[in-house]
């Protein structure tokens, strides 16, 4: 019985832990997308393809039509950004509004030259709608600005190119050539992000791609981001601009964690399956060796309930001590982990194991170790209630 | 038939009739067996081992059922009634003594003793200072919190007897309970019955193969192919 409550304690503390590291992962990556960029993307505006007559009344003066999306052609970015915004203030759920123009280009710094994705926004809007004041490791984002010919550089492109605070550099597009000032460097923690863009004023990015009016794109926050799929399908539908949500952005990534998580608790569950198994072995065991003293309490007034009840008190003692026990050393270990240095760059960016502390990993732990424990208990406890005393009786006698 | 209507009647059984199937023949163990028992009395069923005697023992104390006939316990029928009354009456009117003493060895003596009366709804506390208080009048005073298996047979039996009696019963079956001792302890066993019986004025009906112990009952009862001879 030791073994199994073992098992139990294991059980629930791998359940525990395992998912603690998959879901923090997956909590860390999330915030990270979220603060570099933000729940919903707004961008091209549908152009509705019509025409298509479905039916026609015999003398032609009734036609059914309908408009389709299919094989839909956009117009690129936002062209009236200002009225957008002004339709969009009117989700309540929304907190933050930032109008951003992308593009590419290459910077140089003399010797150097690297490719680029350039972001042109308004920062006292951008903040609003991400981290990006906190992403500035280097410098001051109030420096970047106040200054529209200053640029956030990310801290792997900073890296490479060997770039400091105040350097000048030129950004160089098709059209032209713009100096910059370093206002700052950041890092997002997502290396695709932090080798790949750089932050510019919004109107320096219009002259900078000659787009003195539209073609950009608005980047959202809202206050629930678990929300973004549905507000982001409400946004799609009233102004008929493509509307992306992180989840359906970032939907690969998800995806994996989802598998991640999913396969672990079922490789975890295992465990607590088999110590399951165990525990029923050594309540069958018992209900065999025990049946003459079974025998003997149904012939003193014990009912077959009151049979059962010492078995199942026994599977509840046992699933108590596992719970409590299983749950302390889960959150021991997890604590343990968490401090372990786990240096990962990709995806996004972290020196130790990112750990996600949530009451619903303890709760699952409990709730699939129950089943297993009272499924283990009940078939014992119910042979056992099913004996029949006087056959037992009579036999020992 | 007819039966007395006698107010110290404990038990009547009528034309119990009881069989099992043994490959392909039926073998009838019980054939109309009828008997009365009174408050205080003690009597025994003598007969050749497979005559039915323990079948007869478990049929009277509810844990087996008859094929045909009824039991009639303080005038209440019980044979076909339902299980949780047929418990009920064996947890608080019923007391059992078996050829082994059948205690459960992981609990001490007066734990034991205690089991019956803590089914009965009594406190831990008062069912083992109710049990420590049979098993002194049965001599037991010292063993009270000792394991079971650590007693010499006599004295396994005596708490066992102690255990049938904890509830205070109406009437006690006992299935050999001498069987197993040698004739110091049966006779010391059987003064415990005969005692018991007196004082509560206890029922007791006795299976037994030793005929000094039966002489010593106020009734025999002899029994062969499943059927009482006079």
């Amino acid at each position: 019985m030791s073994m199994s409550l073992l098992g139990i304690i294991l059980g629930i503390a791998f359940f525990i832990v395992t998912q603690a590291q998959t879901s923090g992962f997956e909590t860390f990556f999330i915030q990270t997308i979220l603060g570099s960029n933000g729940a919903i993307r707004v961008s091209d505006r549908f152009q509705d393809t019509t025409g298509t007559v479905s039916q026609v009344s015999e003398d032609g003066s009734t036609k059914f039509i309908f408009n389709s999306r299919e094989g839909a052609r956009y117009s690129v970015g936002i062209q009236n950004p200002d009225l957008l915004k002004e339709g969009i203030s009117f989700f309540n759920s929304v907190t933050g509004v930032s109008e951003t123009l992308e593009g590419n280009g290459v910077i140089e710094t003399g010797s150097r030259s690297q490719s680029v994705e350039f972001l042109g926004i308004r920062t006292e809007d951008h903040v609003l709608v991400s981290d990006l004041e906190n992403q500035v490791i280097i410098g001051e984002i109030g420096d970047f600005s106040s200054d529209k010919m200053s640029v956030l550089v990310g801290s792997r492109i900073a890296q490479r190119l060997n770039i400091k605070i105040a350097d000048r550099l030129y950004l160089k597009g098709a059209l032209r050539s713009i100096p910059l000032r370093v206002g700052g460097i950041f890092e997002t923690g997502v290396s695709q992000i932090d080798k790949r863009r750089i932050y510019i004023n919004l109107q320096t990015a219009r002259a900078f791609t000659g787009k003195k009016s539209g073609g950009s794109v608005f980047q959202i926050a809202i206050k629930d981001p678990d929300q973004a799929t549905q507000i982001s399908a409400q946004m799609q539908e009233t102004f008929g601009h493509r509307v992306v949500s992180w989840q359906e952005r970032e939907k690969v990534w998800l995806e994996v964690f989802r598998a991640l998580r999913i396969s672990s608790a079922i490789t975890v569950s295992s465990i607590l399956l088999l110590s399951g198994l165990g525990i029923f072995n050594v309540f069958a065991i018992m209900v065999i060796e025990k049946t003459r003293d079974i025998a003997i309490l149904r012939s003193i007034g014990f009912t077959p309930s009151d049979v059962s009840a010492i078995f199942l008190w026994q599977g509840v003692i046992v699933l108590a001590a596992g719970i409590t026990l299983g749950c302390l050393v889960g959150y021991l270990c997890t604590h343990g982990i968490s401090r372990i240095p786990l240096r990962i760059r990709g995806i996004f960016t972290t020196d130790n194991f990112v750990v996600n502390w949530d009451l619903n990993h303890y709760l699952w732990a409990s709730v699939i170790a129950a089943v297993f424990v009272s499924i283990a208990s009940w078939i014992p406890a119910r042979r056992a209630s099913r004996i029949d005393p006087a056959k037992i009786l009579r036999e020992a006698n | 038939m007819t039966f007395s209507n006698n107010q110290n009647l404990v038990l009547q059984a009528q034309d119990l009739e009881y069989s099992f199937i043994d490959g392909e023949e039926r073998v009838n163990v019980l054939q109309g067996i009828s008997l009365e028992l009174i408050a205080g009395e003690v009597a025994s069923v003598v007969g050749p081992s497979g005559c039915g005697k323990s079948t007869l023992l478990y049929l009277l104390g509810l844990l087996d059922r008859p094929e045909r006939g009824d039991i009639f316990f303080e005038g209440n029928s019980l044979a076909q009634s339902s299980d949780q009354i047929r418990t009920t009456w064996r947890n608080e009117k019923i007391g059992f003594v078996f050829q082994f003493h059948f205690l459960i060895k992981e609990l001490t003596v007066r734990e034991n003793v205690s089991l019956p009366l803590r089914k009965l709804g009594m406190s831990e506390q008062d069912a083992l200072s109710k049990a420590e208080g049979i098993l002194e009048r049965l001599g037991l005073a010292d063993k009270i919190d000792r394991f079971a298996n650590k007693l010499s047979g006599g004295e396994q039996q005596r708490v066992a007897i102690a255990r049938a009696l904890a509830n205070s019963p109406k009437l006690l079956l006992a299935d050999e309970p001498t069987g197993n001792l040698d004739s110091t302890n049966s006779q010391r066993v059987f003064d415990v019955f005969l005692q018991f019986a007196q004082e509560e004025k206890i029922a007791v009906l006795l299976v037994t193969h030793n005929p000094e112990i039966a002489r010593r009952c106020d009734r025999i009862i002899r029994m062969v192919d499943g059927k009482i001879v006079i």
